[in-house]
């Protein structure tokens, strides 16, 4: 080791506390790069294989029946290069554990052969052969949740018929990656099923011997999407085609690559905020030391040793620190990413979903976080290192401070003199006034972004489960029901209030435009069904037309007082033209509503309804559950609490992490900041502060005038911090696909108060320590140095 | 006197002006000098006569806005940095008025520093040992006196066996005696060592021990003497 290395390590370790605060904000960069990156790259490759190796089509389609013999139709179309076509179904599955009945997607496979696309990955047993028994291939979620084996039967509806399905395999597949019922927002491993059933067995169930209700397609490459799709909805209309699917549309691929979006763009943006404030505390922290070694300095240069290798020397200072950080930063990285890998493995089921941090990104984030800190510590050092050392030799000359405004005013005496000194000081340098407060405020920012998800949960909660769904239990069924059986619940004891409402699925077009989407006609006005936008206000669902999704008018181009072409997508498929008469700015969804009656009229169709809100009698609702499981037209019953209930429970943990997280990272950038300003603050103006002493300041005085400074920049960089916060929350939220979420940001006043305290709790812990430095440092010693 | 040999240093016509804040301040003007071999040369002058100045220049720490400076054959006029620093790290000794030391290294360590980067150095201990400070290699420069810590700095400087030693008021921050003591120093590496030596001072009885003695005022040499015969230290008193 030279002597200049020893240097390095007495200096570094007369900085401790700064070195580690800043090491620790380094840290948090690299740990939150290398968490996001890595789980991001495992996931990504995870299922860039598996789609890869299990042929996970490139369009989907499905439709009411079509023979077999229209599948070479379908590869006709330019750009297709194979249609495998399926029998798919749902059924319901009544295991007697569970007091609800889960529900399964049927989907078929062919005889004695892998499907051609989609293929089932195998994780016990076979595939299923024809035989006596209905055998199937059970989706390992749901043989997970229920302890199923092969051999084991499960009772499954089918097409109405109850048939013992015995499982031969356990298996996942590329199209069930995600695995949700209709408008599930948090999956329920035990109520939701796939079952791979032999075709041969499969069709006839359904009457479709000799044809098939779903297409998926392998398109060629360089195909033009659009167009097959748009050649395929021609062919498959007369088959009563519900519209044809691009695979970034088909729902389980969709929530994994809106995933993976906000995965990316959040590890490009949450470390960069961190590397910046780190750079910033390096250059403050580089450039009041390298100003207290100016001599020091010159001693070096007189020696004989270039401006090259002292320039270095102060580098490998800031290095060391980088260094330490990112020994700290990819630890926690890679502890946090297997966590964070894990976590999504609950949601999202691979054959394998291995967390592994690879080298490059490592190298990328160890190499970022030393660029930055070779930014943030160069311009300091250079700024000594390039004088001559003869000119170093000499005393800086003295820091220029000038009037402001309440100098010119004449009323600056109001405040005293030691306020005078904080603002004098504050206004000599603005830059760092300005950089440290937004440190603060990034700190802030960040704590309220920690918190955003839990207020999001509860305002989602609010507005859909409160606002919206106003009955207790939602029984929805198989087909769409005479107006009779909304009676027929109501008649069932324990049942208080039941409103039914009617969902016809539909394709909406003006001119070039469509978009798919559901009528949900409901009663005006309706009991236990509220329209609420996204500041939470109701809308008032008008007698006659459409109420439709702000959202939906804009991409159909529609505005109020317009009509709109409706095909809908079942039965006899009718197409009518509905009048626009309201427009709500909601905050999910395509969405479309109407008046019970003005829909079933306007569709030619007696009055029917898909499902039912109940509100029950607490006391009743075992009994309601049983009796509902024995109706056969009944496909689902969600009792809301339960709900509510799965959902907080999944997302909550999630929850806890993150906000534990990033108000832990907050922390560590607001004591960063402080720590470091206020200890720069305290060594420039050691002398300053001596020399009040000594004329007869007391301790606290002498404090104020120093804490002062830390004060103004907490002041100014709080509320900045509220509304980066809140701004960065929007732009976590403008990650979604504006068609599925369109939330409002909605902060609470909590957070912003949790965020504030939490910042302020640093400010105080920093203050307190460099307090306790300044209350130790010896008068005579430091008046005595010669600055 | 000493038997002196060619100039090792000659400054020809220098003159240096600097900025300081908003003044233009002109610290030489058109000065002539030289150092010769083995010699021992004190620079005369009161405070802001340009004596450092000059020093400086001569010690490639800072560059003349004219003039040409020489060592031996090379001209240092219009050097660059990286000269500069080759300059002053095979040929330069520096001893400052203020010691210049490295807190955070030990008397040993500072010595070091220059020997590390120096072609055939001294082994630190035996420079230590040359001024007398064989017993407390190990301390830091904090648990020094001050005329302790100026022998540290001698022997950092002397380390490297310079061609040249410069010392900057060395005894301005000293009591006579411990001066006394720093200058016997001095007088023994020149004598010893044979290093060209000049001394920067205001303190005019100094001056005896010297060879030469050069004044400076207002940035202009005014006397340029050579002495009948040098005194040692202890013969001086201020």
């Amino acid at each position: 080791m030279t002597s200049l290395h020893t240097k390095l390590w007495r200096d570094l370790n007369s900085l401790k506390g700064q070195v580690l605060t800043i090491a620790l904000v380094v840290a948090c960069g690299i740990a939150s790069y290398v968490t996001m990156r890595s789980t991001w790259s495992s996931l990504y490759e995870s299922k860039d294989t598996y789609f890869e190796k299990y042929r996970f089509a490139d369009v989907f389609a499905s439709l009411k029946r079509a023979p077999e013999s229209l599948v070479p139709s379908v590869e006709a179309i330019p750009g297709v290069s194979r249609a495998y076509s399926r029998v798919v179904q749902m059924a319901t599955v009544p295991i007697p554990e569970l007091t609800e009945v889960a529900r399964a997607y049927l989907v078929s496979l062919p005889a004695n052969r892998e499907p051609a696309l989609n293929g089932v990955y195998l994780r016990s047993g076979r595939l299923p052969r024809l035989g006596t028994d209905t055998e199937a291939v059970v989706v390992e979620s749901f043989a997970k949740a229920h302890g199923l084996m092969p051999g084991d039967s499960i009772p499954v509806v089918i097409n109405g018929k109850l048939r013992d399905v015995r499982i031969v395999g356990v298996g996942l597949s590329p199209e069930y990656v995600f695995l949700g019922g209709m408008g599930d927002f948090v999956p329920d491993d035990k109520q939701i099923a796939a079952l791979w059933i032999q075709r041969d067995v499969l069709a006839p169930a359904f009457e479709m011997a000799g044809a098939f209700n779903d297409l998926a397609i392998d398109l060629q490459p360089g195909a033009d999407e659009k167009a097959v799709m748009r050649q395929l909805d021609l062919l498959l209309e007369p088959y009563g085609g519900l519209g044809a699917i691009s695979r970034h549309k088909q729902i389980s691929n969709f929530l994994l690559e809106s995933e993976l979006a906000g995965l990316d763009q959040n590890a490009t943006v949450v470390p960069a905020i961190f590397l910046a404030v780190a750079a910033f505390l390096l250059n403050i922290v580089l450039s009041r030391l390298i100003l207290l070694q100016r001599q020091q300095i010159a001693a070096l240069k007189a020696l004989g040793y270039s401006t090259l290798s002292v320039t270095f020397h102060y580098l490998q200072l800031a290095f060391v620190i980088v260094a330490l950080g990112s020994i700290l930063g990819l630890l926690l990285g890679a502890w946090l990413g297997g966590a964070l890998t894990e976590l999504y493995a609950g949601y999202f089921r691979f054959p394998t979903l291995v967390f592994r941090v690879s080298a490059d990104v490592a190298f990328v984030g160890v190499g970022v976080s030393f660029l930055a800190a070779g930014v943030g510590a160069i311009a300091s050092v250079l700024q000594v290192t390039r004088l001559s050392p003869a000119e170093a030799m000499r005393p800086a000359a003295p820091a220029r401070y000038r009037r402001g405004l309440l100098d010119r005013l004449g009323i600056a005496w109001i405040f005293g003199v030691s306020s005078m000194m904080v603002m004098r000081e504050l206004r000599r340098r603005p830059i760092r006034l300005a950089l440290s407060s937004l440190g603060i405020a990034a700190a802030v920012g960040i704590m309220v972004v920690g918190r955003f998800g839990s207020d999001s949960m509860d305002n989602l909660i609010d507005v859909i489960f409160h606002k919206e769904q106003r009955g207790d239990l939602t029984v929805a069924f198989l087909q769409p029901q005479p107006i009779g059986a909304e009676h027929e619940l109501e008649m069932l004891p324990g049942v208080l209030d039941a409103e039914g409402v009617r969902m016809v699925p539909v394709r909406f077009s003006s001119g070039p435009r469509w978009r798919e989407s559901v009528v949900t006609g409901m009663p005006t006005p309706a009991r236990l069904r509220g329209l609420i936008d996204r500041n939470g206000v109701e809308a008032t669902l008008p007698t006659k037309g459409l109420a439709m999704s702000a959202k939906l008018a804009e991409i159909l181009s529609v505005k109020v007082g317009d009509e709109v072409e409706a095909e809908v997508r079942e039965g006899k498929r009718p197409r009518v033209t509905l009048p626009v008469a309201t427009l709500i700015d909601d905050s999910f969804g395509l969405q479309a509503y109407m008046n019970i009656d003005d829909l079933h009229r306007r569709l030619g169709q007696e009055l029917s309804i898909s499902l039912v809100q109940l509100k029950v009698d607490p006391d009743g609702l075992d009994e309601l559950r049983r009796r509902l499981k024995q109706m056969p037209a009944v496909a689902q019953v969600t009792i809301k609490s339960v709900v509510v209930e799965r959902f907080k429970g999944q997302s909550a943990e999630t929850m806890r992490i993150m906000t534990f997280l990033l108000s832990l990272f907050g922390a560590i950038i607001a004591i960063g900041v402080v720590y470091n300003n206020a200890r720069v603050s305290l060594s420039m103006r050691a002398r300053d502060l001596a020399s009040l002493r000594v004329l007869g300041f007391s301790q606290r005085e002498v404090s104020s005038i120093l804490l002062g400074e830390l004060a103004v920049q907490m002041i100014v960089g709080i509320p900045i911090g509220l509304v980066l916060g809140q701004y960065w929350c929007q732009a976590l939220m403008n990650t979604n696909d504006p068609e599925t979420y369109r939330f409002a940001v909605h902060v609470s006043t909590a957070s912003y108060a949790f965020a504030t305290v939490v910042a302020m709790g640093a400010a105080v812990v920093s203050a307190l320590l460099v307090r306790r430095k300044l209350s130790r440092q010896d008068l005579i010693e430091v008046l005595k140095t010669r600055e | 006197m000493a038997s002196l040999g060619k100039n090792v240093l000659t400054a020809k016509g220098v003159t240096k002006t600097y900025q300081m804040g908003d003044v233009e301040v002109r610290a030489l003007q058109d000065v002539d000098a030289q150092l010769r071999e083995r010699e021992f040369l004190v620079l005369l002058g009161a405070s802001g006569s340009g004596k450092s100045t000059l020093l400086n220049i001569l010690g490639g720490l800072d560059s003349a806005t004219s003039g040409q400076v020489h060592f031996r054959d090379t001209d240092l006029s219009y050097a660059g940095d990286s000269e500069l620093t080759q300059y002053r790290r095979r040929h330069v000794g520096f001893v400052f008025q203020f010691y210049n030391l490295i807190p955070s290294l030990t008397a040993k360590e500072n010595v070091a520093l220059v020997t590390e980067i120096a072609d055939d150095p001294l082994d630190p201990a035996e420079a230590l040992e040359l001024v007398g400070l064989g017993e407390r290699v190990d301390h830091f420069p904090a648990q020094l006196s001050g005329g302790e810590q100026q022998r540290v700095a001698i022997a950092r400087a002397v380390a490297k066996r310079p061609s040249i030693l410069l010392c900057d008021e060395p005894t301005g921050a000293l009591d006579f005696q411990t001066g006394l003591i720093v200058l016997q120093v001095i007088e023994r590496i020149n004598r010893e060592l044979g290093a060209a030596t000049a001394v920067i001072t205001h303190n005019a009885p100094i001056a005896a021990m010297a060879d030469r003695v050069i004044t400076l005022s207002d940035g202009r040499v005014t006397t340029n003497v050579v002495n009948e015969s040098r005194k040692a230290p202890e013969e001086l008193s201020w």
